[in-house]
């Protein structure tokens, strides 16, 4: 019976391919919207650390102006980065299985080889210690990360990212290695796979989005060569700072730190560390806000720093909207349609069809329009993610890293578009069941 | 047999109720050719209908071939008339967008009959009709009077007990009309049970049975009697219908 339904349904939509075609393109539009829409989102909101969620943590303390909050939108919140002094303090405790601390910087990279032909690349690097490898999860293509001793040192040794290393070295094993950063030689120790995490929470100060960085150095570096950050720094008091050491020691928030704590005790002794780091401080003069000592985890965090914007949540509360406006106008054309019909389905009727096999057969031409829907739905929303990509990838744009997760709202959409245009099949195909056959048989 | 025992059918509109069937009461005994007449607006579509089972009535009885139809669902009903019942109407009815093969198919569908065997029944009933080289063409292809051979072909395929026939030849002019009675004829001696609802008196009076409703009753209704003699006197027909 279903093949005879099927049949029937490929006939009727031929018969009308005008309404037909009209019908399968705002079930397609309405799906491919909500798809873009959703990948996006998705890829936005998603935590990209999940199975750490309950590990890692970032640490942040109140160190801003008495005065007034460090941010007026959320003054229950502290700054999201610490002072220079305070992250070598936290960081300093042996409570966390690893901690980090670190921040962004610039830097031109060349060849340390004049053998090798490739140009000098103005390169975003990454000034952190040795924890930062093992504490995200980052996967390795060639060699690793560097001991904790080379933090201090400090020694030059690097890390790469597999684009850097596929621009200097052409991808092959470059450990061992020598790359000028600026005007100093370093040692490559490893070099990462292909790493996207959308958003970079570990640091979402600039670009969220962004691919992660080039390069990463080990921190003491800061300190000797006198980096600047070439990240977010936030200072809330006129100090007078001559020297970068002045700098160091300013009340100047521009150090991200993470810890690792494995389970809810090492949680709580830092909690207390913390605290007690911060009472101290309180004696010699500094933290003169309310006490706002806090370990957030990624989650949190994420939604802390609104990565997911109100706007994005609309956008995908209006995408919603569009698919069922288009699901609605479809409900409406297949009614009109059915009813068009139903001198038709009187003939069928009367020649033994049941209110059953008259609704089977209607609901199954509303699948099979779902079904191809659903599928040049899915081809748009492909063809709207790639112009996306064209249109908004830059080269450093982690753009594509939104993109790898599409797969699963793809599934969820078209599963949910499919069910809404059967929904919308349900009530013209229940309708046409219940027309009395006599009345359209007697009007032809 | 087919046996309505006071049957009345009441239509409520806004404004107004129509006794279309009142106390209604017919047998109509297999293998019979009842002609069905009366002035417009009597009620005979409507008894067509219910006997056809497209339609329910309000109160009475009607039995098909010793099934008592009230209270059944529309399943039965449908598969009822599926099985019992073949349809011919004034306008052919026809589903356009199936050639004449397919039409005929369709009363077999709604059985679930193995491909061979449709495809068996389907060339027999439209080789009866004389229409077996027409198969793949489209219903618009055909004449009207080729069309309501089809929809004849159609109502029979499935071998149905009875034959309902709304004013069959109402669109034909009077040879096509005379052809298609011919085959009602035909159809008939094979065995179906014919009731023919016409205006047309030299039709109704090649039927072994005249009825006439008017105002919603069997003008002269009589109980079956297994014996009555066949064929009687055409009852005189309503002033002003004519061929
Ligand atoms: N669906 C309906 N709703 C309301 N009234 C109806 C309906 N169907 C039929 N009627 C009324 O019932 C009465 C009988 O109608 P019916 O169609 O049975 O007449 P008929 O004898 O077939 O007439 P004709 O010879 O013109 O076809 C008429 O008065 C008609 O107006
Ligand atoms: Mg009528």
């Amino acid at each position: 019976m279903m093949s005879y339904y099927l049949k029937l349904a490929v006939r009727s939509l031929r018969r009308s391919p005008g309404i037909t075609s009209l019908m399968v393109l705002a079930i397609a539009l309405g799906i491919a919207v909500c798809v873009i829409t959703l990948t996006v989102h998705h890829g936005m909101s998603s935590n990209p650390i999940w199975w750490k969620n309950d590990r890692l943590y970032a640490v942040t303390l109140d160190s801003w102006d008495p005065e007034r909050p460090a941010d007026e939108d959320h003054p229950e919140l502290p700054p999201s980065e610490l002072t220079w002094r305070d992250a070598e303090a936290v960081t300093r405790s042996d409570i966390p299985l690893r901690s980090v601390r670190m921040h962004k910087a610039g830097g031109v990279l060349s060849s340390g080889d004049s053998r090798v032909p490739a140009r000098p690349e103005r390169v975003i690097a990454r000034m952190t210690t040795a924890g930062f490898f093992d504490m995200f999860d980052v996967p390795f293509r060639y060699g690793g990360g560097w001991k904790a001793t080379a933090d201090a040192g400090p020694e030059p040794v690097v890390v790469l990212s597999s684009k850097v290393n596929e621009q200097f070295f052409g991808g092959a094993d470059s450990v061992g290695k020598t790359i000028r950063w600026d005007d100093r030689e370093y040692r490559v120790v490893g070099v990462l796979a292909p790493w996207h995490p959308a958003p970079t929470f570990y640091d979402l100060n600039n670009g969220a989005f962004d691919d992660p960085e080039d390069i990463y150095v080990p921190i003491g570096w800061t300190e000797k060569l006198e980096l600047p950050s070439g990240g977010n720094t936030n200072c809330w008091n006129a100090e007078d700072i001559q020297s970068f050491a002045d700098f160091l020691n300013s009340g100047c928030v521009w150090i991200q730190v993470w810890v690792e704590l494995p389970d809810a005790a090492s949680k709580a002794r830092m909690q207390a560390f913390l605290d007690n780091y911060v009472a101290g401080e309180r004696r010699g003069g500094r933290f003169k806000r309310p006490n706002n000592n806090r370990l957030t985890n990624v989650d949190q965090w994420l939604v802390d720093n609104e990565v997911v914007g109100n706007d994005n949540r609309m956008l995908v509360a209006l995408a919603f909207a569009f698919l069922s406006v288009c699901l609605i106008n479809t409900v409406g054309l297949l009614l009109a349609k059915f009813l068009g019909h139903a001198a038709i389905t009187g003939v069928r009727r009367a020649l033994g069809a049941s209110r059953r096999q008259v609704f089977l057969q209607h609901l199954t031409e509303a699948g099979l329009l779902a079904a191809v829907g659903a599928a040049l739905g899915v081809v748009l929303a492909g063809a709207g993610l790639w112009a996306l990509r064209i249109m908004y990838a830059t080269p450093r744009d982690g753009f594509t890293g939104l993109m790898h997760v599409s797969s699963w709202s793809l599934m969820i959409t078209v599963a949910l578009a499919v069910c809404a245009t059967l929904a919308a099949g349900l009530y013209p195909a229940w309708r046409v069941g219940r027309i009395a056959p006599a009345v359209y048989l007697k009007s032809q | 047999m087919l046996a309505m025992r006071h049957i009345s059918k009441v239509f409520r509109t806004d404004l107004i109720e129509t006794h279309a069937l009142r106390d209604f009461s017919l047998e109509v005994a297999e293998g019979d050719f009842v002609a069905v007449t009366g002035p417009s607006g009597s009620g005979k579509t409507t008894f067509l209908n219910v006997a056809g089972l497209l339609e329910g009535f309000d109160t009475g009885s009607y039995q098909l071939d010793g099934v008592d139809t009230s209270g059944l669902s529309d399943d039965a009903r449908s598969r009822l008339r599926n099985e019992k019942i073949g349809f011919i109407f004034q306008s052919f009815n026809l589903i356009p967008d199936l050639d004449i093969f397919d039409n005929v198919d369709v009363p077999l569908r709604y059985r679930r009959m193995k491909a061979a065997d449709r495809r068996e029944r389907i060339t027999s009933a439209l080789d009866l009709v004389g229409l077996g080289s027409r198969a793949h063409h489209m219903p618009s292809q055909l004449s009207g009077g080729q069309q309501q051979r089809v929809a004849i072909a159609r109502a029979i395929a499935g071998d149905p007990k009875f034959l309902l026939a709304d004013e069959p030849t109402g669109n034909l002019d009077s040879l096509m009309a005379r052809q298609v009675m011919d085959l009602l004829e035909q159809i008939n001696e094979m065995g179906t049970t014919i009731v023919l609802v016409t205006h047309d008196p030299e039709l109704a009076r090649r039927a072994q049975r005249n009825v006439q409703i008017i105002d919603g009753q069997v003008s002269d209704y009589r109980p079956y009697e297994p014996h009555a003699p066949a064929a009687r006197e055409p009852v005189p027909l309503a002033a002003g219908a004519g061929a």
